[in-house]
Parts: structure tokens; sequence; C-alpha cells
């Protein structure tokens, strides 16, 4: 198995201990499912606007014919990403939609024609860091694991980099989609991560997991375990689980022990830090040269039927893959894209799946509940709890007197909405609205 | 479809409810309670549900009064009824007893907002209106019933008391709780599990009553007092674990936590020192709990990432 001789099989453990955070119940029902492809669905709606920055430029019109792998969104100036088709078919529509966050932007609808017929593809041609950062754009790809930055952007800091931090945490309760990943795309994510390795000149490379999925533990150190990595500097670190060690700056300060100041980015430290799957589609692009058109989530909650993991065409509506997957076996309360702990409720099931969307869950009555809230009791749970190390019950007290100056004294600015405080809040207070909230506020000034 | 629910993230909670945390204090204070029956007698107990019923009672007359939602499922009254009644002695009139619980939630909670709105502790409070209207009754101490011998109750002195007029006091006494002294702060040992199970339960953090203790007994230690007996008695096992770590009036940071409880153990061993007057742990929380605002201000946590930490600079 030692193919280098050298390298130790053992994980290392974090180089910080990081603060904060709450014990989430885990719920991973479908560690063991691997994953089922969708077959297309009738239509899907596209949306232009599935990373942070720029919305793309629609490229087809109404009665275009395209394949998977068209080209249908060309990215904006500055900060965006291009967009293909996930189908074969007709352009029916180019219109007005509402994503999972409640946002509008426009959108591509495509009538499939069923055969998923591809375009044809070449692999790039990938030997220098400018033909990596040219391939990554072009391959449309975004950090899927829930916040859509563009990749290729990440792949460019403007200070140098030392180390590659590779986010498998997946702290968020029932998903399993990157667990999946490393299960069955290690291949990809190693492509990628030897890739990117030697261009970008990085010198270390950790992989951080959490405990609770020892399986993915042992096939990282597999893998890891070859002769690609002669000197010993990709290493896979376990991490207690505990939500939400998968932020960004968590994860970089337990990889380590760095920590990323307020308003500074990764690289501000010298990491570049990526989720999984993100790699692994990287690597797959490499291979094949096929653009991003399918993701794979996981499908679970109360109200499923069937929990499992599925590949669904990209645009793919929470209807259609509810009735691929079984359908409900209690009526639906509460749709939810992404985790429980940071993901969208949305208002009907019409919502297309975007670039970073790993799981829909749907929860019944029973568990949605009627959550009253009552008083804050100034027990604490909250101010333990923030990972940023924020105190967001004295947050809520100068919200409600509408004190910027306190608001920002307090730091608001730094919270990234993981929800930590309110899952831990006796009164039940709605602590992230609060956030929300004054962070409006906040930036009004 | 039915209509979706929309709502902020989190979609999922914690178990942890107002109404758990409270029901976790009383549960923390049966063990006194059972053992002030067992030292001054069923008395006890009568003055106990009076507090009780009447916290309860008044909270609901008031909320309906001042039109807010009824509170009194938080349990959080009948913990102010049992923290005032474990603070008066067993031979109280039951009415002072009923008024000063009914000042405790109506004055010092409900007029300042309710739970989490008041800034001094509720029970402190009435135990001090009750201590400057009815001073005879509330420094009225009965002997535990072990020791009394005939029909008529006979009085005593409280440890404090006896220690400074230099009469030794046995450390069994002050443990089992049998002197004399409000009905619910002599039994050290039923106190101390009580405070246990609440840090176990993760109810309060041990910072408040560790440092608290311990600042009085280093304190009065230093000023030719026997630390032992000065921490078993006066009701401070009452105060640091279920008085000063009252959620409301307490600062909400570790490092708050640790100064406030500072604070508490100078200024009770200042009075133990310097005065005389019995309760100096309720006026030391009560003085505390004033500056807890402040110490909450000045101990505000940074934004991860701010503090330049060791191991950094890259
Ligand atoms: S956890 Fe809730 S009740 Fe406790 S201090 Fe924070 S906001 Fe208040
Ligand atoms: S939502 Fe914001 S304030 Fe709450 S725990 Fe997370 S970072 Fe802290």
């Amino acid at each position: 198995m030692i193919l280098g001789g050298k390298k130790s099989m053992e994980f290392i453990k974090p180089a910080a201990k990081v603060r904060g955070g709450v014990r989430v119940p885990h719920r991973k029902n479908t560690s063991e499912c691997a994953t089922v492809d969708m077959p297309s669905p009738k239509t899907v709606k596209i949306m232009m606007s599935q990373h942070i920055g720029a919305p793309s430029v629609p490229c087809v019109k109404k009665g275009d014919e395209v394949k998977v792998g068209t080209l249908i969104g060309s990215p904006a100036e500055g900060l965006s990403s291009p967009i293909y088709s996930s189908v074969s078919g007709t352009v029916s529509e180019v219109c007005d939609a509402m994503l999972s966050s409640g946002q509008m932007s426009k959108a591509i609808v495509i009538e499939s024609d069923g055969l998923m017929t591809e375009e044809e593809f070449t692999a790039p041609t990938v030997e220098t860091k400018e033909q990596l950062i040219e391939a990554v754009k072009n391959s449309g790809i975004v950090g899927l694991g829930g916040a859509g930055f563009p990749t290729y952007v990440k792949l460019s800091p403007k200070t140098p980099v030392d180390t590659l931090v590779i986010n498998g945490a997946e702290c968020e309760p029932y998903i399993t989609a990157d667990y999946r990943e490393i299960l069955e795309n290690s291949d990809d994510i190693l492509r990628a991560v030897y890739k990117i390795k030697k261009l970008l000149e990085i010198k270390q490379v950790i992989f951080v997991v959490e405990d609770n999925k020892p399986k993915a533990i042992d096939k990282l150190l597999e893998v890891v375990s070859d002769k690609q990595d002669t000197d010993n500097s990709v290493r896979v670190m376990k991490v207690r689980s505990m939500y939400p060690r998968g932020a960004e700056k968590m994860t970089i300060y337990a990889a380590t022990g760095r920590r990323v100041p307020p308003g500074k980015l990764p690289a501000d430290v010298g990491c570049i830090v990526m989720n999984i799957t993100t790699l692994g589609s990287i690597g797959r692009y490499l291979e094949n040269g096929k653009p991003l058109v399918s993701k794979r989530l996981t499908v679970d909650g109360s109200a499923v039927a069937n929990p499992m993991n599925v590949r669904v065409p990209i645009g793919t509506s929470a209807a259609d893959i509810f009735e691929f997957t079984g359908g409900f076996k209690n009526p639906p309360k509460k749709i939810i894209f992404g985790g429980p702990m940071m993901g969208f409720a949305v208002p009907n099931d019409q919502i297309p799946i975007t670039k970073s969307s790993n799981a829909l869950l749907a929860f019944d009555e029973k568990t949605v509940g009627k959550m009253s809230s009552s008083d804050c009791i100034r027990c604490g749970r909250c101010v333990s709890a923030c990972p940023m190390s924020l105190m967001p019950a004295a947050i809520e007290r100068a919200q409600i007197l509408g004190d910027v100056d306190e608001l920002n004294s307090l730091g608001v600015r730094n919270c990234m909405e993981c929800g930590s405080c309110a899952f831990g809040c006796p009164a039940k207070r709605p602590l992230v609205q609060v956030m929300r909230l004054a962070k409006q506020i906040v930036n009004k000034r | 479809m039915e209509k979706l629910t929309v709502s902020a993230n989190p979609h999922i909670k914690g178990a942890a409810t107002t109404q758990r945390i409270m029901l976790d204090v009383i549960i923390a204070l049966v063990p006194a309670g059972v053992a002030s029956v067992i030292i001054f007698g069923w008395r006890s107990l009568l003055v106990i549900a009076t507090c009780v019923l009447s916290a309860v009672i008044s909270e609901l007359i008031c909320r309906k009064i001042m039109k807010r939602s009824n509170t009194i499922s938080d349990l959080s009254a009948v913990v102010t009824g049992l923290l005032l009644a474990y603070n008066l002695p067993v031979s109280i009139p039951l009415w002072m007893a009923a008024i000063g619980s009914a000042v405790a939630i109506v004055v010092v909670k409900q007029m300042f907002g309710g739970l989490g709105h008041n800034f001094v502790n509720p029970a402190l409070i009435g135990r001090i209106v009750l201590m400057n209207s009815f001073a005879a009754a509330m420094s009225h101490w009965t002997l535990p019933v072990m020791y009394q011998s005939g029909a008529d109750a006979i009085t005593t002195a409280t440890p404090l008391v006896q220690m400074s007029n230099g009469t030794a006091v046995k450390y069994t006494d002050l443990l089992f709780g049998t002197t004399g002294g409000c009905l619910g702060e002599t039994c050290v040992i039923a106190l101390v599990v009580g405070g246990i199970y609440l840090v176990c339960r993760r109810v309060i953090s041990p910072a408040i009553p560790l440092v608290y203790i311990g600042t009085t007994a280093l304190l009065t230690f230093f000023a030719g007092f026997d630390p032992l007996a000065q921490t078993m008695s006066g009701g401070l096992m009452l105060g640091a674990i279920f008085m000063a770590t009252d959620y409301a009036t307490s600062p909400t940071t570790t490092l708050g936590k640790v100064i406030y409880a500072i604070g508490c153990g100078a200024i009770t061993s200042f009075i133990r020192i310097f005065g005389s007057i019995p309760e100096g742990v309720s006026y030391s929380i009560i003085i505390m709990n004033i500056v807890t605002p402040h110490i909450d201000r000045l101990t505000r946590h940074k934004p991860f990432g701010s503090v330049k930490a060791k191991g950094e600079g890259k």
C-alpha cells in the first residue's frame, strides 16, 4: 500500500483548537447511498446567477437548439462564470425567475429532447498556471460547497500562498454529497490536487474531514499514500465533528493555526480553501473537458420517502427531483435548498437547482412545528456558540435600538450567518434574522 | 401543494428551552429544600410554599394587568420564590414571606420588563426589603430541631455571629447545616450537590461559584479568619452557586464572570472583616449586579481574527 515507502498512514491532528460551535444532530442517513443518476427532466430552468459576482449574460435565444455542454450564458465583465446547458433540446424561453435565496435572476428554460446528446469535449492542455486558470474558468466551476465563489479567482491569488486546504468537513446535518465524492471520485480529486499543487507551487495540502466520517478518512489516507506525493506533503486531518467546522475561516484555523482577520481573504494568510466536490469537478474537467452541467445532491428530510444521493442536471426543479426520488411519505411543510443550518427555505417547489446546491430537504408539519420565541434570558449560550466570537444577544439589543455605532463596535459585519447562536438559544430568538437586519442598517450608513 | 413555510435559518434548533433551564435550577434546589425540612421542621416547607405561590400569583396578575403574555410556564417565578424562601428564617410570619416574594416579582422583575430584563437579583432585593422593614422577624434564628429539647423553640445565633463572638463552630454542623440561619442556606452539602448538578447540566459555568468562594477564602484567610468556616457559613454557598449565577444579572463572557466573582468575593470579605452585617453576601451580589453592564462592556469579545495571536504573523 505505501508506495513511497516514507508515507505515514496516519491522519494529522488539528493545528489549533477552534472555539465555539454547536453540537448538531448528524442525521447522515444517506452516507451509504451511492449516487444515482437522474435522467433528463422535461424542462430545465438554468439561472444566470449561480455564483458570487456578476450574473452571466444569456447567449442563446428562444428556439435555439442546444446540446449538453453548449454555452448558454457567457461570463460578464469582472467576477463571473460561464454557464452551460445541462440537457439537449430547444430553448423555450429566456425569462426572470426566482433563486432559492429569494433573489431574482435571468433564467434560460430549455425543453429537453430526452436524448442528452453531448457537445464534443476535448481535455484541456494544462501545463502552466495560466492554462490552469483558463481551464478552470472555462469549466464553469464555482465553489460547490454552497458559496458559489468562482474557482478560477481562487487560483490566482494576489498574495503568495503555500497551503491548499481541502474542505471535506461537511458539518451540516443530513448532507453526504461531499462524502460520496470522496468515496466515489477520489481519483478526480487527487488529479486536481496534484495539478494545482504543481502549477501553483503549493507546499502543503491538507484534507480536513470530521471524525464522524471514518470511511472517508480511510479512503483519503489510502489514496494520498501513492507515489505522486514523494515529499509527504499531502496530508489528511481529522477534526472533531462540531458545527460549523466547515466554515472557511474555521477550517483554515484548524488546518494551519492561521487566523484570517476580519475583512481579509484566505490568501492573505497564504491559504487557498476549496470544497472537495469542487476539486473533484476540476479533476473531471481536466480529464475530459466536460464542463459543469450536473450536481450531486442529498435528498432527505422527514417528509421524503426515499432519502438518497442523486446526480441531477443543473436547472432541474425541486418538484422534478422529488418526483424522481419517489416523492413524499408525509406532506412537505418546508423545502430547504442546502442544509438545515444554513440552507434557504423556498416558497414553492418550482425553484431550480444551481451549481452550488448540495442538498434538497423536505420536512413535514411535525418537524417544522411552531417555534415561539420568548425574551432573551441572557444565558450567554449564543456568545459561547459563536465561532466568530461575536455577542449575538448584545447585537440583538443594539439592533432593536438601531444603534449603528454599537453594531459596528460589536463587529456584526463578521457574522457569517451560520446559525449556531440561534440553534442553541433556549429562548428561540430568531438571531440570524436579527444579524441580517443589523447588517442591513450598518451597510446603509 | 400545501403552503410552504419560509423562515430564516437555522431550520433545526437545539433542545434547550428556558423552561428546561429553570426546571434544572429547581431540581438543583431540591436537596437544600429537603435539608431545610429535616433541619428546621415542616414549617420550612410552609415558608417555601408560601413564597413560591406568592411569586407565581404575583407574576400571573402582573402580566395580566400589564397586558403581556403569560409567562408562569417558564418557571422563573418558581425559582425566584424558592430562592427568596431559602433566604428567610424559618420562623418568619407567612404574610411577610408572601410580601417579600410579591415585591421581588412585581417591583424588581416585572416592572423592568420581566425575565432577563431585571438588573438586580429579585430574590435578593426581596430579602433586603424584608430585612429593612421587619428587622426583628428577619433575624430570629431558630435552633435546628435536633438540638431542640423542650416544647418551646429555642433561638440561636448564626455561625458567623458565633465566630465573631469567639465561639467555635463545628465543621460538621456547617457541612450538614445544623446551625442557625436562613432555611436554605445552612446545608453546604445539599447546596454543593445542587451546584454540581447545574454545572453538569451546563446550566451554569463553574467560573462564578469557584472564583467567588475562592476569593472569599483567600481574603478572609489573610485577614486572620478561618477560611473554611467562612466559606461554609453566612449563605455564601447559596449566594455563590444560585444567586450570583443568575443569568440576567451576571456578565456573559468568562472573563467578565471571573471579574464579577472576584468583586463579589472581595466585597463579601470586606463586609465580614470590617463590618458586622450578616447579609454581606446579599449586598455584595447586588452591588456586583449593578456593575455587571460595565463589566460586560469592558470584557466584550473581539471578532475572530482581530487579535494578533501567537504563531500567526504570516
Ligand atoms: S442564547 Fe438566546 S437567551 Fe441566551 S443570551 Fe443568547 S439570545 Fe439570549
Ligand atoms: S450566525 Fe453570526 S452571530 Fe450567530 S453564531 Fe454564526 S457567526 Fe456568530
